[in-house]
């Protein structure tokens, strides 16, 4: 009997057996997964309103379904003027974080790798690692503030005998911002993981390059710089995967109309028509269209990852 | 290690310690800035022209009138609720989720996996997201941005990262002594992680001292704002600022009250940050372990 059982072991048997073994640990874990059912999967479901004239008084399901097979909110997006504006700012921005932001962090760490003194080191750690910290808010408040026309920025160059500028007010400036005032706030934390590959790195092979009379650059570049690929492989791979999201909490609190032209990104736009103008239904479509482009991405980057350097996320 | 001194190498040490310095002092200068700003007389502070390097004149004024608004506080009381609250379910959660993804032979490990990660990259965004909070009932409570965001999925897969490297023989001997889940969990699996759950304490800690969005769009009672709002609503509207706007030195008064703001609402952070820094990097490498 026993044995048979063991045999065809079914899939219903194999469910109640793993059920009667754990089903404390199913019990224990039964918030998260509601959590995971409610809060995310919960507004996967609410995505089919970008294909409904969504009204908040029918409820999802007695709201109608939207003109042409339910994608009019989609082709309103793609004809309007917006579609084009907001798509390539937002992959301008990305391309200007990826450009100038992405070798920075690099840049410091092997910079900080050949600072031989342990206290200088820590505190030009302890400093660049700082501005992390400072919430979002806080950050934009002063570049708002620096950015004025007698504001730190436009003082700072009055010395060298620039013209005063209100930046935040001309949309040609905007990028700059952005992505500077982003590598101040991040390239100290972000070189950590750069930091920890290098420390990984063998020290005989600096020695052994040394004797051979390798300068300091030429070790870098021959030793240090190959150990680390890896990570920077990854990492950028994963940083391109990205380049549809930019995300809106510093931009909105950053931008006004005047500079909507660089400024507006597909998230913000999101935000705006969504939430501000009360637009559900094609806010959602906008949404979707962002996720499922940016989804795609991901499997891409995901897929030349494991091609490249053997490591993907999934 | 023969480190043969050439001039080549001197150089390049003074220059690369020059360069480092440089850097440090523009990480910092923003936040000296503010401090000067906030502590400057706003008559003394017109007249001065580049970049300060000390406070112009010497003014309280700004901290006395951020201290002396009632919002201030009530910002940093309803902040302190969310960041207390909110930890209880982030830690309680993300521990319990973490304990159930090291659980490898159990039959739906693999489901929940699957299920978990594709939240990492597919969300319903931002409407269906603000949809379902107002359909609870959460709309215009503290709640609504403590529940929606009690788990985030990085840090449990970082944290179970950490729980994987327990090794299993000691899970098996309790659990044979008769031991519970929750017993292996609480006993064993969080006492042997601390630094792993001081990670998790910073980084939700953190994130909830830093944002703003969910509080901008849920919240609407002035009474509930939280820290992040009410300085939102005076450091990049300006509003709120009740000064004379017909006064004279009116522009240097705001600049040196929003100085004082954005002190005292980073001075909780640069207080605690010096020491909390090697956890903070710990997490980091917790993360490149990838389990």
């Amino acid at each position: 009997m026993a044995s048979s059982a063991k045999k065809k072991k079914g899939f219903g048997h194999i469910f109640v057996q793993d059920f009667k073994r754990n089903y404390l640990l199913y019990l224990l874990v039964l918030p998260v997964l509601a959590y995971y059912i409610i809060f995310c999967y919960g507004p996967m479901g609410g995505i089919i309103i970008a294909f409904k004239d969504f009204k908040p008084n029918f409820g999802i399901f007695g709201s109608s379904w939207a003109d042409e097979y339910g994608f009019e909110h989609f082709l309103n997006f793609f004809n309007s003027m917006y579609f084009t504006r907001t798509v390539t700012n937002t992959l301008m921005i990305s391309l200007y974080s990826i450009v100038f932001g992405f070798p920075a962090p690099i840049l410091l760490a092997l910079l900080m790798n050949e600072v031989k003194n342990r206290a200088f080191k820590r505190t030009v750690q302890t400093l660049t690692y700082f501005p992390h910290f400072i919430s979002t808010v806080v950050i934009c408040g002063m570049i708002k503030q620096f950015c004025l026309t007698d504001g730190l920025f436009n003082q700072i160059l009055g010395i060298f005998g620039g013209t005063p500028t209100p930046f935040l007010q001309y949309p040609q400036y905007f990028r700059t911002i952005y992505t500077a005032t982003g590598i101040w706030q991040s390239v100290g934390w972000d070189s950590i993981i750069y930091l920890a590959a290098i420390t990984g790195v063998d020290l005989e092979l600096h020695e052994a390059a040394a004797l051979d009379g390798a300068g300091r650059f030429r070790r870098v570049w021959h030793i240090t710089l190959p150990a680390i690929k890896p990570t920077i492989v990854i990492l950028l791979i994963m940083k391109v995967g990205g380049m549809m999201s930019v995300g809106h909490e510093k931009i909105l609190l950053l931008y006004n109309e005047a500079i909507f032209e660089t400024a507006d990104v597909i998230s913000t736009y999101t935000y705006r028509r969504g939430l501000l103008e009360g637009n559900y239904s094609f806010s959602t479509a906008v949404g979707l269209f962002n996720s499922i482009v940016n989804f795609i991405l991901v499997l891409i980057a995901n897929g030349v990852s494991r091609k490249v350097t053997e490591t993907s996320l999934f | 290690m023969v480190e043969r001194k050439t001039a080549g190498e001197r150089i390049f040490t003074v220059f690369n310690t020059a360069l480092l310095v440089f850097l440090s002092l523009i990480m910092l200068y923003p936040m000296l800035y503010e401090v000067f700003v906030s502590l400057s007389d706003p008559i003394e502070l017109s007249k001065a022209r580049g970049a300060i390097l000390w406070p112009q004149g010497f003014s309280t004024y700004a901290y006395t009138w951020v201290m002396g608004k009632a919002e201030v506080w009530t910002g940093y009381k309803n902040t302190l609720f969310t960041i207390v609250v909110g930890l209880c379910f982030n830690l309680t959660l993300t521990a319990i989720g973490a304990y159930f993804l090291t659980r490898k032979n159990t039959l739906w490990h693999k489901p929940v996996m699957v299920m978990i990660l594709i939240t990492m990259y597919f969300s319903g965004g931002m409407v269906p997201s603000f949809l379902l909070v107002r359909q609870l009932g959460m709309y215009n409570t503290l709640w609504s941005i403590i529940i929606p965001n009690a788990i985030s999925t990085y840090n449990m897969i970082l944290l179970r990262s950490y729980f994987s490297t327990i090794p299993e023989s000691l899970v098996e001997s309790v659990y044979i002594d008769g031991g519970s889940h929750g017993t292996i969990l609480f006993k064993i699996f969080i006492p042997l992680s601390l630094p792993a759950m001081a990670v998790m304490v910073l980084y939700y800690g953190v994130g909830h001292w830093n944002t703003y969005f969910n509080a901008m769009i849920y919240l609407q009672d002035r009474s509930k704002y939280t820290l992040q709002l009410i300085l939102k609503d005076m450091l990049i509207q300006g509003s709120n600022l009740d000064v004379d706007e017909q006064d004279a030195e009116y522009q240097q008064v705001v600049e040196s009250i929003k100085g004082a703001m954005v002190i005292v609402s980073t001075v909780p952070i640069l207080c605690i940050y010096p020491f909390l820094q090697k956890y903070f990097v710990g997490g980091i490498m917790i993360g490149s372990l990838k389990g």
